[in-house]
């Protein structure tokens, strides 16, 4: 049977507020356990939550980048549950009117298809603290730092049809909310977490299968493995003749299955209602439009005018343009060079790689956008080759200096001067003189060959430096004159 | 609507909240009155009222965004029954 995915995601992202949703404590990631957990994060008796204004406006600046309808009154609700490190009993959220309603958000898949994700909504809400429960003699260890940080609850439309496209999903997720500046997207630190809703059903079938929901799956890669292992769990479940469940599992990237979150059944009944300690939250719309003029570029219009201002192709344009940081660094590389193609092939490649083998962020780059500009502009006007540009851009990230010292100190100015390149070239020519020979007595098809061995004897003995282009013309005069 | 005995055990379990026999029939008594009252009250006609959230006639105040708690986990700590460095110690529940 032709099975098909539905997937449904919930995103949680933390907001980079310097102070907790409900309280003046501070938000640092890593502080000491408990220091910033004051009375009203500890939920003692007679403390009332006062909300933080930049909270949201943050989750409204969402909502507009969504192109989603806000909540103009928004309301507060507790979810009821217990759990030792959510110390009042139950969250505060939202439910029935959350701050930012429906909304969508653009994909680009591999093949370069745009296919459009419904954004259910997306509401604000506290996080919980942390437990540990290892080496405490069989207590739990609580730190309630986390508690009350800020989040913004995003839930997608079950628009979701594969792991792939639930990767796109997240990563587009993810850019956004750096580029408005809301969530630092660190994953590792749980900056942003990941639930998924995971479903099957026959293809061509309308109404959707049971589905599973697997909890905090927290990078690309995990999002990826997890879902297709549910997938084929689901599917082999169901063809030998059983039923999914509906439940919570848990995703262990060690043994790379799921399993099921049992003990939580039981507590699924939150019992929502509105929270009496804080009044509906109205919003002003003098507010929202000087947030939306706030607005920086967001990633699709980037990726569009990188393609019509720049002539990028499409492909190169959503890369560049995937976070702010990295599309800022190609655009100050092009702004020296002025050659966006030649920017954009550097920027994606050398550097990339550079920054990959030290798993460096772009902003941890050792080779400066002008420093890695200013290479190029010696490129273009033939200083330097492509292939001893690799050597000059590996000096630059050794910290050896700019391109034009390293190119002076090291002598690897680029032979241009004919007369320098013949004698060098009949010098390589005596030395082969029987290689010579045999050129000339062979045909044009086997020529071909050969004439890259000279080639590469003539570039070997310029130590990399003659032009190339003319090296080739030269040698061509020689070999058959 | 009335409340069973079942569900009453069901609420407390939820909230964790150990009743005894006698204390689970008067708070299912008690309860049955207050969900009496708003039976009484759903039959009051409300088409075109919009539902309530907050009895007040107020909106809510926002705070700056500013950082205004100093650590005080000492003195927060001192009332707690059991601490471990720095950690709140609670009776093991793992989900």
């Amino acid at each position: 049977m032709q099975w098909e995915t539905v997937i449904g995601l919930e995103i949680h992202a933390q907001l980079a507020t310097q102070s907790k949703i409900f309280s003046g404590s501070a938000t640092t990631f890593g502080a000491d356990a408990n220091t910033q957990a004051s009375l009203v994060d500890l939920a003692m008796p007679g403390t009332l939550p006062v909300l933080n204004k930049t909270a949201v406006e943050m989750a409204l600046k969402f909502g507009l980048a969504i192109d989603a309808e806000l909540g103009m009154t928004n309301i507060f609700a507790r979810k009821n549950y217990f759990y030792p490190d959510l110390p009042k009993g139950y969250q505060t959220s939202q439910m029935d009117d959350p701050v930012v309603g429906k909304g969508h958000l653009d994909i680009t898949l591999e093949d370069g298809t745009v296919k459009r994700i419904g954004i259910t909504r997306a509401h604000l809400e506290e996080d919980a603290g942390k437990s540990l429960h290892e080496d405490f003699h069989g207590m739990s260890g609580i730190d309630l730092n986390r508690a009350g940080t800020p989040l913004l609850e995003i839930v997608s439309e079950p628009d979701i049809r594969s792991a792939k496209e639930a990767v796109a999903y997240v990563k587009a997720i993810h850019a956004l909310v750096r580029y408005l500046g809301i969530c630092d997207g660190n994953m590792a630190e749980g900056s942003l977490r990941c639930d998924c809703n995971v479903s099957v059903r026959p293809k061509g079938q309308a109404e959707f299968g049971t589905r599973a929901e697997i909890k905090n799956v927290n990078s690309f890669r995990f999002i990826e493995k997890a879902i297709n292992h549910e997938v084929q769990r689901q599917i082999e479940l169901i063809e030998d003749g059983g039923k999914v469940v509906q439940e919570t599992r848990l995703y262990d990237p060690n043994k790379d299955q799921t399993r099921s979150m049992r003990s939580k059944e039981e507590a699924n009944d939150y019992r929502y209602f509105p929270c009496p300690d804080l009044l509906p939250v109205v919003l002003d719309p003098a507010t929202i439009e000087q947030l939306r003029g706030e607005l920086p570029e967001l990633p699709p219009q980037k990726c569009a005018r990188f393609q019509s201002a720049y002539g990028l192709s499409a492909y190169d344009a959503s890369v560049l343009s995937a976070s702010r940081e990295l599309a800022d660094y190609f655009e100050a590389v092009n702004q020296v060079c002025n050659d966006a193609k030649l920017a954009a092939n550097w920027v994606m490649g050398e550097l990339s790689s550079l920054l990959n083998k030290d798993n460096l962020d772009i902003e941890q780059s050792p080779v400066s956008a002008a420093q890695l500009g200013g290479m190029l502009l010696r490129i273009q006007d033939n200083t330097i080759s492509g292939k001893i540009a690799k050597m000059v851009f590996e000096a630059m990230a050794a910290g050896e200096g700019d391109a034009d010292q390293i190119i002076e100190s090291k002598g690897l100015k680029q032979v241009t001067d004919s007369g320098a390149i013949e004698s060098m070239l009949d010098d390589v020519l005596a030395a082969n003189a029987e290689q010579v020979q045999q050129y000339r007595d062979s045909d044009e098809a086997k020529r071909g060959k050969m004439f890259g061995f000279f080639v590469g004897q003539a570039m070997r003995a310029s130590k990399g430096k003659a032009n190339p282009q003319q090296v080739n013309e030269l040698l061509k005069k020689k070999l058959e004159g | 609507m009335a409340l069973q005995r079942t569900d009453v055990e069901k609420i407390a379990h939820l909230a964790r909240l150990g009743l005894g026999e006698e204390e689970l029939a008067s708070t299912t008594e008690t309860l049955n009155n207050i969900l009496g009252l708003i039976d009484a009250m759903q039959a009051v006609d409300t088409t075109g009222i919009e539902p309530l959230a907050h009895p007040l006639e107020a909106t809510q105040r926002l705070r700056e965004d500013v950082v205004s708690e100093q650590n005080q986990r000492d003195a927060y700590q001192a009332i707690a029954p059991a601490v471990e460095q720095g950690l709140y110690l609670v009776p093991k529940v793992i989900d």
